[in-house]
């Protein structure tokens, strides 16, 4: 090793070491003069995370010559798919808890922590931030040193980015709990984690693009053209969307920096695009490594993927106005939202076929291996939802499903059946690759998985149709004297069953994410597989794939 | 076709991405600060009172936008079921809008004035002593916690430097004139009254001991019960630089 490689090394750790006190001792500044107590709280943990990181730091001094450049920088990976694994759990179990709530509103206990207003963000941020978020920057950190041969630019930094992630999504969880919120959906979080947020999500570009800029192969793959647009496109989303006045430095409190018609354009540009980027681009990375590595199969057109990758990403910033049909927000701009939405349909749609048709000539995967099975029908509901997406934004359609159950079916058709299903075949993936086992602990469990969370989602869609499409009905039926029919509260009340349907749904849907979670942990630590001759020779680590005995065709 | 200088220049691809992805946003936002007729031109709107504004944070704290809208739209059920059509100038000092996106609860964009504080105070208590069939979370507590409003001329000053125009009496009567808007009929509530046209003052949380302070549930009723209440319609015309 050179001594300029030592001493860059050196200064790494020192920094990194400055860091951790720095944020120590903002931490203790926070919890020490706070002048609120959620924010006296959010210090402490601020701060006992980065003493926890100091700790690290100092006892494990860097051995120049030990932390060569040795071949992948898997560990931060391995944390953050734990991470995915255990948030996912945590969020649909919250999620299941809200759809009980709302059957049996009792279960809210009447107190303020444990309520449907300040739970539902716990939610939503867990499954979308915390599980998705947590499924992307693994699975974007794998795919970048293995589709540009080069190991993770920084030494701390990747482990910056996944530890730093998660205490930004402890920070906001529990703010919600005790009442800290922006009062935006999906931007819940106050402006210090907003800040902290964004510390984190730049070092996550520069690794990222730090990785991409000292890659062997000439060419980007195209997984990354998506990873890339969700961190860059997220990073602007979130920062514009998040401007604000804290009522106080020392406070939790701040208020939006744009009002009523602004902050609310600004916001579904951001909402729609958490959807468009977060939860479509940056999965759509996911799709064009794991499906055709697991197939075997080169991706179905080169052609279509540079179509699909620069239409989707210019159409979908336009698509938040659609939000907002029939409110104050001027027409011309619900005009141009429902009419880009629409155009989206093509790109999306290109998209799936894309990551269907990669499956030419290995169509019998789909029946013997239910990890293809978990990513290629998350690709069908891709495809689904991003019809309904469209249709959805049609005025007409809108001004009947808008404010309904119907969207609400709508998002978890996206997100259990797209991002969630994806996220677990990318996940049952990953464990073997990473922690260099023969393969999964047990694939009968993956098939257990597949067939919970597919008829618990069936179960989620359908019912959330029915109940949508009855109150929006309801809500606009009049009778033949010309009086509305029906008091606000019938069509609550018409919602009880499909309700108490879809609560289970979402029961069967967490029992899955259960079944998955013991298989993970069985995989990974080290439990033979039960039913190795089930698996594809691909199940197992790269390193592995020479070694096993392939058996009789 | 040549792409491959996106493919072979990660600097050049991240430009290529961040232009195209900034064109949609451009088009569809800037033009809302600028034009004039995205606001309509109304009388009545004024910003929060300091009670009001101190419910108005509660609501948001609840969460109550998950699952209640404050826009009614333009189509003839909603006119119907909860009077006139939002208009942009009732949320011009909303920071952050409350329009809401789902409603598992009715609208309230218009609540204020609909129901009595008592029904108010029954219905936080228990939603489904007053609505049998509610879905509707209690809220017990908020009658049980005294107000805090300690920092309500910060919350003020925060808002005004987002441009809601809180003149400075109004700040620094910030406290007084939260302490007088549940205790009406005093030179304070009058001073309250002319700085805030249209406040309703009373004592709301149903307490009407000499002494009690303001709690939680005052807040939030004061600020349910204006919603909707201040543009005046009988002077607002829909047609001209007015129409959307």
């Amino acid at each position: 090793m050179s001594d300029t490689a030592i001493e860059r090394s050196a200064l790494g750790d020192s920094l990194a070491i400055g860091s951790a006190l720095l944020c120590g001792a903002i931490g203790l500044l926070y919890a020490f003069a706070g002048t609120d107590t959620p924010i006296a709280i959010n210090g402490a943990m601020f701060a006992i995370a980065s003493l926890l990181a100091l700790g690290y730091l100092i006892t494990h001094p860097s051995d120049a010559a030990a932390d060569r450049d040795e071949g992948y920088m898997d560990g931060p990976i391995r944390v953050a798919t734990i991470a995915c694994v255990f948030w996912g759990v945590v969020g649909f179990l919250v999620g299941d808890i809200l759809a009980w709530q709302l059957a049996f509103p009792a279960l809210n206990f009447d107190l303020p922590w444990t309520n449907f207003g300040r739970l539902r963000p716990v939610h939503t941020s867990a499954v979308v931030f915390a599980f998705g978020g947590n499924a992307l920057i693994a699975t974007s950190l794998y795919v970048v040193q293995r589709t540009s041969r080069a190991r993770l630019a920084g030494k701390w930094s990747p482990w910056f980015v996944v530890w730093g992630y998660q205490l930004f999504i402890v920070l906001a969880a529990s703010g919600y709990l005790l009442g800290v919120t922006q009062g935006k959906e999906y931007a819940e979080p106050e402006w210090y984690v907003d800040l902290w947020l964004t510390v984190v999500w730049v070092a996550y570009l520069l690794v990222f693009l730090a990785t991409l800029y000292k890659r062997e192969e000439p060419h980007i793959y195209v997984a990354n053209w998506f990873y890339l647009a969700f961190i860059v496109t997220i990073a602007m989303l979130h920062v514009i969307n998040n401007l604000s006045i804290p009522v106080s430095l020392l406070g939790s409190q701040s208020y939006s920096l744009f009002a009523g018609v602004q902050s609310a354009m600004t916001q579904w540009w951001y909402g729609h695009n958490a959807v468009g980027f977060f939860l479509t681009a940056g999965f759509l990375g996911i799709m064009y490594y794991f499906i055709p590595k697991r197939v075997e199969r080169p991706v179905y057109s080169y052609r279509l993927s540079i179509v699909h990758f620069w239409s989707l990403i210019f159409l979908y910033i336009w698509a938040g106005p659609h939000h907002l049909h029939y409110t104050a927000l001027p027409d011309w701009a619900q005009t141009l939202g429902m009419t880009m939405s629409i155009i989206l349909w093509m790109p999306s749609w290109g998209g799936m076929i894309n990551g269907l048709m990669t499956l030419s000539g290995a169509w019998d995967r789909l029946r013997t291996d239910a990890v293809v099975r978990f990513l290629v029908v998350s690709v069908a509901f891709y495809g689904m939802s991003t019809f309904e997406g469209p249709l959805m934004s049609i005025k007409a359609v809108n001004s009947l499903s808008h404010y309904t159950e119907w969207t609400v079916g709508h998002v978890h058709s996206g997100a259990l059946g797209w991002v969630g299903m994806v996220s677990f075949g990318a996940v049952y993936c990953l464990v073997p690759w990473l922690w260099k086992r023969q393969g999964l602990y047990s694939m009968r469990m993956v098939e257990w998985h597949f067939w919970l969370a597919t008829i618990g989602l069936v179960l989620y869609i359908t019912s959330m149709w029915v109940a949508g499409i009855t109150e929006g009905l309801m809500w606009r039926a009049y009778d033949n004297l010309g009086f509305l029919k029906y008091a606000f509260i019938e069509t609550v009340e018409a919602k009880h069953w499909p309700f108490i349907i879809r609560a289970v749904g979402g029961l069967l849907f967490v029992a899955g994410s259960l079944v998955m979670a013991l298989n993970v942990w069985r995989t990974i630590r080290g439990d033979a597989p039960v039913d190795i001759k089930d698996q594809p020779a691909v199940a197992a680590a790269p390193e592995l794939r020479g070694l096993r005995a392939v058996p009789a065709e | 076709m040549n792409h491959a200088i996106f493919e072979k220049n990660s600097l050049i691809l991240l430009i290529g991405v961040l232009i195209v992805v900034s064109i949609g946003g451009i088009v569809e936002i800037a033009p809302l600060f600028m034009l004039q007729s995205t606001i309509e031109k109304v009388q009545g709107m004024r910003p929060y009172s300091p009670l009001e504004l101190a419910g108005r944070d509660i609501y948001l704290r609840e969460g109550c936008y998950n699952c209640h809208s404050q826009m009614i739209r333009s189509l003839r059920d909603e006119v119907e079921r909860y009077g006139h059509y939002s208009l942009a100038a009732e949320s011009m000092y909303d920071h952050p809008f409350q329009w809401g996106s789902k409603r598992t609860g009715p609208d309230l964009a218009r609540v204020g004035g609909k129901f009595s504080d008592s029904w108010h105070v029954e219905h936080m208590i228990n939603p489904r002593a007053v609505v049998p069939a509610s879905i509707m979370p209690g809220y017990p507590f908020l009658g049980q916690t005294p107000l805090d409003y300690s920092n309500v001329a910060d919350r003020m000053k925060a808002l005004r430097l987002a441009g809601v125009p809180y003149t400075d009496e109004m700040i620094s009567n910030a406290k007084a004139d939260l302490e007088a808007q549940i205790t009406p009929d005093t030179k304070a509530a009058k001073d309250l009254a002319q700085r805030y046209p249209k406040a309703q003052i009373r004592k709301f949380d149903g307490n009407t001991a000499a002494d009690a302070p303001p709690t939680e549930l005052d807040a939030m009723i004061a600020y349910l019960q204006m919603l909707g209440t201040l543009v005046d319609f009988t002077k607002y015309d829909a047609s001209g630089p007015n129409l959307r």
